[in-house]
């Protein structure tokens, strides 16, 4: 009798034991294949190009140091290209989280269309740019219809794309494309916030304004936080649409870190590729590194 | 009595005229959101004639010697003069070269849809039942990965493209985006919320790892599957920096990089290009918009 009692666990737990393992062996089989793909297309050359950055070429391998990331510091291309891309994502991600956030709250109001309105706004994004290139060109351009419709008060025409606005053309471009997007974020975030809160504070005759300041923007935050980075790696993406649009050597403010980097593909020169693409994914982990952060300080009374 | 009456539905009123104005506020982003997508289409229902009468001040202009010159002014049309499908028809009939791009974008992106779901299902499922620290860590880095814009993991992309010889070759582009993280990372958020009461129960019963992946997670994740599928189609239908890059061979371009380089005589074709080249993507969004919504709220993890 007290034998098989003290049996009895010892061998659950080596039952136990083993299905933990076949579990263990089992998941690593089905991680298999990602695993090999993402090692062998992204992790393993990353370091070989962290290798490049780090060496005067290829072939003669001599260890530089910081050499590259100095070249590529002082490079005008580089700079003028860093510069622009800062500038554009300065102006356009800001933006796109501010009207995203307008264009939820004005849906998440009892408006009729509701739903229609909502379809509507996303159709962009289903959009290829590619597709939708001809018009924007037909409506920039020098002879364009913007033109013609600011001459009629007056504007002298201007040919957009060599402008000081040519970035501005960009941000409409891209607001045009993402806003929908980060929409149906906040709207199912601003869906979330519990009522009852809402409702205390309208009875303790809380304006509008200070139920949005107080209560809602407390509680999107980590939305908000999730919009901005969608909107900076998107903001990434416009180089498409500049590139349909101007081909490779734009006018300067439109020059921005992927043309560059584009250029350089196009020259082969593995060192500078390196070095800016180590100094392109340092920048981005700083950024939202430094975003998370924020969020962390700023939404913290509402986690629990 | 009559006077608080009198108070609420003057409160009414304005909550009314609020209403209205953020309705009207919609319908203008509606039209701004809409106008491009909708010029495009009724654009390429006008013959070459028509096209060149509008917009030969434009495109005209950038095509050497200007053959085509027409009228100084632009109009911007939204309905044709006379409906023509003269340029479909020569699009599907006559110039065999657009659908062979056509073709290409196809060729390019689905086996990119497909197989990167099969291989991010498996993994996904790898994700959720392996244990301890390595597995947070790697789960990490696809996530670090997930948020590199195209322009640091095309570095890599190339080296091993070049190393492995399949730069100029289709699997330049299919095997880093079947191995890319994106859907990984969906797919494995939406697995960890499937209750592990439900793995056990069929583990009790006896099942193998393969059996409850095929039962129980692949079933359960259906709609999440279709949603991560529209996303990952529209990312690449769309793809301008891959093909520029890794298929130097034009021949083998999709349609989104062929468009820009649409001869300028031949406006009117382009215009009817690219409308064939956003059907997809209407149909998509058409039968798909709720999966859509749904898949970018899993995204945001507001949801999932």
């Amino acid at each position: 009798m007290k034998l098989t009692k003290e049996k009895k666990p010892k061998k659950n737990k080596s039952k136990l034991q083993q299905r933990n393992r076949r579990q263990r062996v089992g998941a690593g089989l089905f991680l298999a294949p990602s695993l090999i793909g993402v090692f062998t297309f992204f992790i393993l050359p990353f370091f070989v190009v962290i290798y490049y950055s780090v060496v005067d070429n290829p072939i003669t391998a001599n260890f530089v140091g910081f050499e590259n990331f100095v070249k590529v510091f002082n490079n005008g291309a580089f700079k003028l290209a860093a510069g622009n891309t800062l500038h554009f994502s300065f102006i356009a991600v800001p933006l796109a989280v501010v009207l995203s956030l307008i264009l939820a709250a004005m849906l998440d109001k009892k408006i009729p269309f509701r739903s229609q309105f909502r379809t509507f706004f996303l159709t962009p994004m289903m959009v290829p740019v590619a597709s939708i290139v001809l018009i924007v060109q037909v409506m920039v351009d020098m002879n364009g219809s913007v033109n013609e419709f600011l001459s009629r008060f007056g504007v002298k025409a201007i040919d957009w794309f060599k402008s000081d606005y040519a970035q501005w053309v960009v941000v409409l471009l891209f607001l045009w494309k993402n806003l929908g997007y980060n929409m149906i974020l906040f709207l199912s975030a601003l869906e979330s916030i519990p009522r009852d809160i809402i409702e205390v504070a309208e009875m303790e005759s809380a304006n509008n304004w200070q139920i949005f300041w107080n209560i809602k923007i407390r509680y999107l935050s980590p939305t908000i936080l999730f919009v901005t980075i969608l909107s900076l790696i998107n903001s990434f993406k416009i180089f498409r649409e500049v590139f349909l649009l101007t081909s490779g050597y734009p006018y300067d403010p439109l020059y921005f870190l992927q043309t560059f980097m584009n250029n350089m593909f196009g020259s082969l020169d593995y060192q500078k590729l390196s070095t800016a693409a180590i100094i392109m994914a340092l920048a981005m982990i700083v950024i939202i590194g430094a975003l998370f952060l924020v969020e962390n300080h700023f939404g913290k009374d509402v986690e629990e | 009595m009559s006077k608080k009456h009198a108070t609420i539905s003057a409160r009414k009123k304005k909550e009314l005229i609020k209403i209205g104005l953020i309705t009207i506020v919609a319908a203008v982003f509606a039209v701004i959101f809409l106008t491009p997508i909708v010029l495009t289409i009724t654009n390429s229902f006008m013959s070459q004639t028509e096209i060149n009468a509008n917009y030969g001040a434009i495109f005209a202009r950038n095509d050497k010697g200007g053959k085509i010159f027409i009228s100084e002014a632009v109009h911007l049309k939204f309905f044709p003069d006379m409906v023509s499908f003269s340029q479909y028809i020569t699009v599907l009939f006559k110039s065999p070269e657009y659908l062979f791009k056509f073709w290409n974008s196809v060729i390019l992106v689905a086996p990119i849809v497909v197989f990167q779901l099969l291989v991010a299902l498996f993994a996904a499922y790898g994700f959720t039942r392996a244990k301890g620290k390595l597995k947070e860590i790697v789960f990490f880095s696809y996530i670090i990965l997930m948020l590199m814009p195209y322009q640091v993991t095309l570095v890599p992309n190339y080296l091993v493209s070049k190393w492995l010889h399949l730069i100029d070759t289709r699997w330049a582009i299919w095997l880093p985006g079947i191995a890319s993280p994106f859907a990984v990372y969906l797919l494995t958020k939406f697995m960890r919320r499937i209750p592990t009461s439900y793995i056990e129960a069929a583990q009790i019963d006896g099942a193998g790892e393969w059996q409850i992946f095929r039962k129980i997670c692949v079933p359960l994740c259906k709609s999440c599957l279709y949603s991560v599928a529209i996303l990952v189609f529209i990312d690449y239908w769309n793809m301008v920096e891959q093909p520029l890059i890794l298929l130097s061979d034009t021949e083998m371009h999709p349609l989104s990089v062929f468009l820009s380089q649409i001869n300028t005589g031949e406006t009117g074709l382009a215009f009817a290009v690219a409308t064939i080249y956003m059907i997809p993507g209407l149909l998509v969004f058409l039968y798909g918009e709720d999966y859509l919504v749904e898949g970018i709220m899993y995204q945001g993890g507001i949801k999932g």
